[in-house]
């Protein structure tokens, strides 16, 4: 088992790692790092429970590889809040009650995060498009998307 | 078919005296949300220790099979493996898989199930040995060495197969895992007198929970010997079977429960707890174990597949006069909690309708499935399913509106249901029914191939357990000297807001602001037992339990109050944290002075509760008559739906659900428990069906599995009614179960209505529209 040493930057701080080839960014950050925002539903892309964005890209963390994300950057939930300033986003999944069990949550909020950052103002249709790889099975959705709408209309991520 | 009407109008509702009130009923935002929106929420698998190991079970991959020979030794070899076991090393090896942790509880025959496998196994993904190894590599590394011999036995994988004499039998001495009948007024004289009979089959498959955390936990003896289990569980309470199966006192197990990421009913039973405490006593060392996706949905409890057929005789003019409905269920391959989903339905069976003379036989069968126990609605949704469709079918046989056949045979409040319990609380059936039909607004207008069709269903369901299983909830509360408060209560959260709430109750009681409140919760060794989060009963038990603890403090605090204000008690009141005279609120003491004027003079400011649900004695099992429940919620959902008559293609259009939910603690958590159940009950109706083939499951990852996404439903409508009649605190009655079970009749009608036949098996897909259509040609 071959083990590669990477450096990348996690919500904000470079990290240098030893890291298996087998590894996944999913269990980096929660093995290595202790970031345990990013959650394990599934192991296989198929919940999204362990979205991060990748260079501001929205990923199933578990299908990525670590040693791939050398010199790249990673932000999970727990970089989202800047000097203990929710988003707009976290602001509005709050305030709707877009959260119930929370095991959706860090991830649900990654990718509406990236598609307010490329889409500031999307449509009812696009937010439920830009969430489809997100299960929830506690809310039906609807706060969810009521809280993207809100986010957005008060001004993006 | 075009049963329904294109509008109708909302029945007025009763008067009714709901106090206002300061913080209960208020949107407020959730104690938990905050913790949870940054990631910071630890759950069950992302908790580790020093020197922990991890942990891997062994489970069979053959339905029916004796073990011949099963060798751990090359496992056990493998350096890094810490210990590997399997039934020879369990002291006693039993788990009690009947209901928990209560007072009134007695260990069922049949109950007893092998922790391990010995030398039988029964389904696929039973466990057999377990691992621990220093990494999750090694401890998988260790799996692949387990060697097994099976002698493969012949199977059972239909319950109707399962009853026949000479099929195999699961486990002794028979395949009738349990029966339950109602008997109630002459259903023979009931059917000469109607002047039709309705008779139809429904079928209803299993089902899985698919909540996205997979079982996890972390256990680990501590210095004083207890093993303490971090796990994420509807129920602390297990401390008390785990403790019998691992072989210690019931003092030396600690369950500590984590925020539960999605239960709905599938961590009501045991999952990693016993496997991990039995590696934690035997390595020492802390243990981790979290299930994959995979393991998680072939192994664990699935809702239970029935067959309903319902034989219904009506009057001409509409009433129903007699009911005779047999239930199968499939059990699977061990008991659970399958007796008891068979009662829920049997109870339920006649759905919320006033039926003179009625016979129900309700019978759960063992094969060789998944083993099925709770899920959301425990057997209630499978009964709607079936009496909702029935009484459409009736409504078209007679040529009536379904709401008017529905109005005439309706519960109302004095009236008994079929097991002669006596309906106490408000009855809003028509209010609920007639409000989710308003609100969808004019029909669609069909559209060449595509018929649009609609459906409503109303549904009783209840909320607390059998009152025969004598339920007690325990909640302690107490003001610091700062004016801040805190509860304890053992309740588990499973996200639905059940921790926010007694803090809400505990906030309006004593007057405090919410984030005034911390709660700490679900700790079997230091918060008081609570119960389980299960059976819709939390809100009712433990928020009783919680406004007793406050109203007792309050007591002291407001009898201390009056002799500093020279008031009679009754004139003061609390709010926002200061003590407060009605007629001149400018007189007033924070409560913080108050508090410690009450500690300096040695009054007590903490309080422990326990709050009794009624107790009943056992009902006799051949005729059922008698209180089974302490109150039932009461509600509808009203869909509509486009129906592709060319390729089958079902859309839902429009759902809005209607619910009494007595009084809403938290209105925002409220409708986000119906939204959330709506969804899964609409995911019942379209898309969930768990396949097995000859006990092989076929669908064991999200992909084969398909929950609703994002994209599949339009919104569900959340309308809330409070009738204030609930026997929860604040007159609220429960909503986390009921919340599910009328969606997917309410979808099957509206399909029925759309296309002009029935479809009596769920889920209901493109083939079976197609196939019904055919049937009609
Ligand atoms: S854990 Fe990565 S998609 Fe499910
Ligand atoms: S809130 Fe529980 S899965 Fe989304």
């Amino acid at each position: 088992m071959g083990m590669h040493s990477i450096t990348v930057t996690v919500n904000g701080e470079k990290e240098y790692l030893e890291v298996p080839s087998h590894m996944t960014l999913l269990q980096m950050l929660r093995e290595k790092l202790a970031i345990t925002g990013p959650k394990n539903g599934c192991s296989a892309g198929e919940c999204g429970a362990c979205t991060v964005l990748l260079d501001g890209e929205p990923v199933n963390s578990c299908m990525v590889l670590a040693v791939e994300v050398d010199g790249h950057e990673v932000v999970t939930v727990e970089g989202l809040a800047k000097e203990g300033q929710l988003t707009p986003l976290q602001q509005a999944f709050i305030e709707h009650n877009a959260v119930q069990c929370g095991f959706c949550t860090p991830g649900m909020l990654i990718s509406a995060e990236a598609l307010l950052k490329r889409n500031p103002h999307p449509t009812e249709e696009e937010i439920k498009e830009a969430l489809v790889g997100n299960l929830c099975r506690c809310t039906g959705y609807i706060r969810i998307i009521r809280a993207v709408q809100t986010a957005a209309e008060k001004g993006g991520a | 078919m075009g049963l329904y009407k294109s509008k109708y109008t909302a029945k007025p509702l009763p008067p009714v005296d709901l106090p206002e009130l300061r913080v209960v009923g208020k949107p407020l935002r959730r104690v938990d949300a905050l913790a949870k929106a940054v990631g910071k929420t630890v759950y069950a698998g992302d908790f580790s220790m020093p020197g922990m190991l991890y942990a891997k079970v062994f489970r069979s991959t053959v339905p029916s099979a004796r073990i011949k020979r099963l060798d751990v030794s090359k496992a056990r070899a493998l350096p890094g493996v810490a210990c590997v076991l399997t039934a020879e090393d369990l002291p006693d090896g039993k788990l009690v898989t009947d209901i928990p942790g209560q007072t009134g509880q007695k260990v069922r025959k049949g109950s007893l199930t092998s922790v391990l496998a010995r030398d039988r196994v029964r389904f696929v993904g039973e466990p057999i040995a377990l691992v621990a190894a220093e990494t999750l590599e090694i401890a998988e590394k260790a799996l692949e060495m387990i060697e097994i011999e099976y002698e493969e036995l012949p199977g059972v994988f239909d319950p109707l197969e399962a009853m026949k004499p000479g099929a195999p039998i699961v486990y002794e001495p028979d395949n009738i895992v349990a029966r339950w009948k109602i008997r109630k007024g002459d259903v023979h004289a009931g059917m000469a007198e109607a002047d039709l009979i309705i008779e139809n089959t429904y079928r209803v498959p299993f089902v899985e929970h698919a909540y996205l955390e997979p079982e996890a936990g972390v256990a680990w003896v501590d210095e004083r010997g207890v093993i303490n289990i971090r796990v994420s569980t509807q129920v602390v309470e297990h401390f008390r079977s785990i403790a019998k199966a691992v072989g210690v006192p019931q003092n030396k197990i600690r369950t500590i429960g984590t925020m539960v990421g999605g239960g709905f009913g599938g961590k009501e039973d045991i999952t990693v707890e016993i496997f991990l405490a039995l590696l934690a006593k035997h390595t020492q060392r802390p243990v981790k174990l979290v299930y994959t996706r995979e393991e998680s949905m072939m192994s664990q409890s699935k809702r239970h597949p029935f067959i309903i057929t319902h034989r219904t005789g009506v009057k001409r003019n509409g009433r129903i006069v007699a009911a005779e409905i047999d239930l199968v269920a499939d059990s699977g391959a061990y008991p659970y909690l399958s007796p008891y989903v068979l009662l829920y339905a049997v109870v339920m069976a006649t759905g919320p309708y006033r039926i003179p003379n009625v016979r129900v036989d309700g019978v759960a069968v063992a094969t060789n499935n998944p083993f099925t126990s709770a899920f959301r609605g425990f057997g209630g949704p499978q009964a709607a399913f079936a009496y909702e469709q029935q009484m459409d079918a009736i409504a078209e046989a007679l040529g009536m509106d379904p709401m008017e056949v529905r109005r005439i045979n309706y519960l109302r409040t004095g009236d008994t249901n079929a097991t002669g319990q006596v309906i106490e609380s408000a009855a809003w059936l028509e209010e609920t029914a007639t409000r989710a039909l308003e609100a969808l607004g004019e029909k669609e207008p069909d559209r060449g191939s595509v018929k649009i069709g609609r459906g409503v269903a109303s549904y009783f369901q209840s909320y607390g357990r059998i009152t025969w299983l004598h339920d007690t909830s325990r909640a302690w509360v107490g003001v610091e000297l700062d004016g801040t408060v805190v509860v304890r209560s053992g309740v588990p959260d499973l996200g639905a807001g059940q921790v926010n709430s007694l803090a809400q109750i505990t906030a309006e009681v004593l007057g405090v602001p919410l984030d005034q409140v911390t709660v700490y919760s679900t700790d079997s060794a230091l918060t008081p037992l609570a119960g389980t989060s299960t059976a819709t009963r939390q809100l009712y038990m433990s928020g009783n339990a919680v406004y007793q603890a406050a109203s007792a403090v309050r007591k002291v605090l407001l009898d201390r109050a009056s002799k500093h204000f020279e008031e009679d008690p009754k004139d003061l009141d609390m709010a926002e944290g200061r003590i407060f005279v009605k007629h001149n609120p400018e007189q007033s003491i924070s409560l913080a002075e108050m508090a410690q004027i009450c500690a300096a003079e040695g009054l007590p400011l903490s309080n422990l509760a326990l709050f009794r649900a009624p107790f009943t004695d056992p009902l006799d099992p051949e005729n059922l008559q008698g209180r089974v429940f302490p109150d039932f919620t009461f509600g509808a959902q009203a869909v509509e739906v486009a129906v592709d008559t060319e390729t089958g293609e079902i859309t839902l259009l429009k759902s809005v659900a209607c619910h009494d939910i007595g009084r809403a603690i938290n209105r925002a958590a409220v409708e986000g428990q119906i939204e959330g159940g709506s969804s899964q009950g609409l995911g019942y109706a379209l898309l969930e069906e768990y396949v097995m083939e000859e006990g092989i499951p076929k669908t064991v990852t999200l992909s084969e599995y398909l929950i609703p996404t994002s994209m599949d439903f339009p919104p569900t409508k959340a309308i809330v009614l409070e009738s204030g009649s609930g026997k929860g605190p604040f007159g609220a009655k429960g909503i986390g179960e009921p919340s599910l079970t009328p969606a997917a009749a309410a979808v099957a009608n509206a399909v029925a209505d759309a296309i002009g036949v029935r479809i009596h098996e769920l889920p209901i897909t493109p083939e079976k529209v197609l196939e019904a259509l055919k049937r009609i040609k």
